[in-house]
């Protein structure tokens, strides 16, 4: 097993407001590393800082203090344009609303990370398709997201999370929005990359019971990780 | 990628139809105005142009006309100033004058003498004319397009035949509008108590637009009836000695605006010097159509300005959908950004719409303001079309608009904050 650290955050410190009456300390020294192939949970009730640890690691956001290499990168020196590309090519991001671009059909919002990435017109369909086919959305690529499901939606905004062959696939709340049998074929979907395809995912939820399928969680609160350790229920 | 920003911004404006056209509009209509009085300014100007033509562009005149001052300087006042007398009028002298020093300059001096008005009648029908002697350089400088018979033979003005040229207007009222039925019918004339019978020799087209006199029915119409000078002189000897105005054509290469002031210099100082209230005042189409061409041109630039105007509003339109379409689309750009869109691809996405819009709007509103422009000269009995160079331009210019207005709300939509965007509702 490579042990490569692909997140490694040092005493992450998240102030807002800094300087001023309201100042407001979010995170107060978190560590995390991940490394290279894990399915890693983070696990907090709301107002726990998870959002605000979620938009750090996924470079949405800076540190107020602390260091942060993500696949051996110094991102708290990157500047905004080099923040683009790393989240381009590093990060799959998988949001609990989906966020598809409206109006547009599973194929072009697959094409959209590749898009940026600069990738020719002919090999970025091809690439979504087979992304498309890898999630089971083969027969819905040309449909617009107010044409599909909550779970094909999701299911597409994964195969858009993984079309730059990303470091880390940062998944915040995915079945948040799904009921409990669509939620678990997410879930599955999860699975079944991390185990065949050794994805690394970090999976960010308020649920205990999720948390338990990944092969490590962390608990979050009121700023501080307090417990570590592996999930209960973790299939591998 | 610049492709690909086309194809979502036609994407994005076509999911909002209405609004999209509405947007448009303000374009469309500000470029339709704009080019619309391109056309109809550039459809004047080549009105006044062939009429100037038609009457010949290298004609000028000499006429006598009062000084503004007198020889001491004092303002001469037109009330109080003395008439015409016979030593103020051009006389045969000064026209050979001009003949001989100015031969290389002009092609000839046309001479066209009122003879006077009158009403030719032919059974209940009656059809006015005015009787001009002219001489050869006269007929050829108006330019007369025959529709049947010819102009008068050299032998018809050394003689003074008692041949005329009637147009076919005249025709239309005396002869049911057969020009061959006319040649060879007499004219007979009673002017001032003296009678001549001229026989019609020629029927000319009568140009009712260059005349000013477009409507007036046949019947009501004054037209001109040509007969050579020397006949005209036969009928009333007197019209050689009261020549007021005489027409130049100035000879190829000679602008006839310089011509005319140089001839009218030599003129005054030669023939001139002593008279106390009159002068000669040299005045060329040339200058006439330059004048009106100033003219029309100030009015065409006053109109733009009205239409730039209206594009203003257009393009600020535009500006207002845009930032309205950026704060609806907010979690879509926060998206974007996650998936890795740089500031700068936002903002070129923005821009890009806006530039579709202005685009589309602005190939409509040529169009539409070319055929309203045409609609337009039409009517006014002018035709014109704007230049190549101009429509361009126009589509450059709307191209440019576009950057113009979209930069401010593109730019407001590349700099908003991922996080925020992400979390906007």
């Amino acid at each position: 097993m490579d042990t490569r650290l692909l997140i490694d955050a040092k005493n992450i410190i998240k102030r807002f407001n800094v300087g001023q009456e309201n100042e407001l300390e979010i995170l107060h020294g978190i560590d995390l590393q991940v490394k290279e192939g894990e399915f890693v949970s983070i696990v907090g009730s709301s107002g726990s800082g998870k959002s605000t640890l979620m938009n750090i690691v996924g470079i949405l956001d800076k540190p107020t203090e602390g260091s942060y290499l993500l696949d051996g990168i110094d991102v708290c020196a990157a500047k905004d344009v080099e923040l683009s590309h790393i989240r381009n090519r590093k990060i799959g991001f998988v949001f609990q609303t989906y966020n598809l671009i409206a109006r547009t059909n599973a194929v072009a919002n697959v094409e959209l990370p590749l898009l940026y990435a600069g990738v020719g017109m002919k090999e970025r369909k091809e690439r979504a398709e087979e992304l498309l086919e890898l999630v089971g959305m083969q027969d819905r690529m040309l449909h617009t997201p107010d044409e599909l499901s909550g779970g094909q939606k999701q299911r597409v905004a994964i195969a858009r999370a993984l079309a730059n062959n990303p470091s880390i696939i940062l998944a915040d709340e995915p079945t948040g929005a799904l009921d409990s049998k669509t939620g678990r074929t997410v879930m599955d979907l999860f699975h079944k990359l991390h185990e065949e395809r050794g994805i690394t995912i970090v999976l960010i939820t308020h649920s205990n019971e999720l948390a338990e399928e990944t092969q490590r969680l962390l608990t979050l609160k009121d700023g501080l990780i307090i417990a570590e350790r592996k999930g209960a229920t973790y299939a591998a | 990628m610049l492709l690909e920003n086309i194809r979502l911004a036609i994407l994005a404006l076509k999911a909002n139809k209405l609004r999209t056209f509405l947007t448009m509009l303000g374009i469309i209509i500000g470029l339709a105005s704009v080019v619309m009085i391109m056309t109809i300014g550039n459809a004047m100007n080549n009105m006044v142009n062939s009429q100037i033509g038609d009457i010949g562009a290298n004609n000028f005149y000499l006429f006598v006309n009062m000084r503004s001052v007198d020889a001491e300087g004092n303002e001469i006042n037109y009330e109080t100033a003395r008439g015409m007398k016979s030593s103020d009028y051009i006389t045969k002298e000064m026209l050979e004058d001009i003949q001989a020093k100015y031969q290389d300059k002009i092609d000839g001096i046309s001479i066209f003498l009122p003879l006077g008005s009158t009403k030719i009648e032919k059974g209940k029908d009656s059809a006015k004319i005015k009787i001009y002697g002219s001489n050869p350089m006269a007929i050829k400088s108006e330019n007369l397009k025959l529709l049947a018979g010819s102009t008068f033979a050299a032998g018809d003005y050394s003689r003074g035949s008692n041949v005329c040229l009637v147009s076919d207007r005249y025709v239309n009222v005396l002869y049911g509008g057969d020009v061959n039925a006319a040649l060879g019918e007499n004219v007979e004339a009673a002017i001032d108590g003296k009678y001549s019978t001229y026989t019609i020799t020629g029927v000319y087209e009568y140009n009712a637009k260059s005349m000013g006199m477009a409507g007036v029915s046949d019947k009501d119409l004054e037209t001109e009836c040509y007969v050579p000078l020397r006949a005209a002189v036969q009928q009333n000897p007197k019209i050689t000695e009261n020549i007021q105005e005489i027409t130049l054509v100035a000879s190829e290469g000679n602008d006839p605006t310089i011509t005319a002031a140089q001839i009218a210099k030599y003129l005054n100082e030669r023939y001139y010097k002593n008279n106390d209230t009159y002068e000669l005042y040299p005045y060329s189409l040339k200058q006439e159509a330059e004048s009106l061409q100033k003219v029309l041109n100030s009015v065409k630039l006053a109109f733009l300005a009205v239409g730039a105007i209206s594009l203003l509003v257009g393009g600020i339109g535009v500006m207002n959908i845009m930032i309205v379409s950026i704060v609806e689309r907010t979690r879509e750009i926060g998206t974007r950004k996650a998936l890795g869109a740089t500031n700068g691809s936002i903002r070129l996405q923005f821009i890009t719409e806006s530039m579709v819009v202005c685009l589309v709007g602005g190939a409509i509103g040529i169009t539409l303001g070319v055929l309203l422009g045409q609609v337009v000269s039409v009517l006014l009995g002018a035709s014109g079309m704007p230049s190549v160079l101009g429509i361009l331009g126009c589509l450059l210019f709307s191209m440019a608009f576009g950057v113009f207005f979209g930069y401010y709300p593109a730019n407001r939509a590349a700099k908003l904050n991922p996080i925020e965007a992400l979390r906007y509702e």
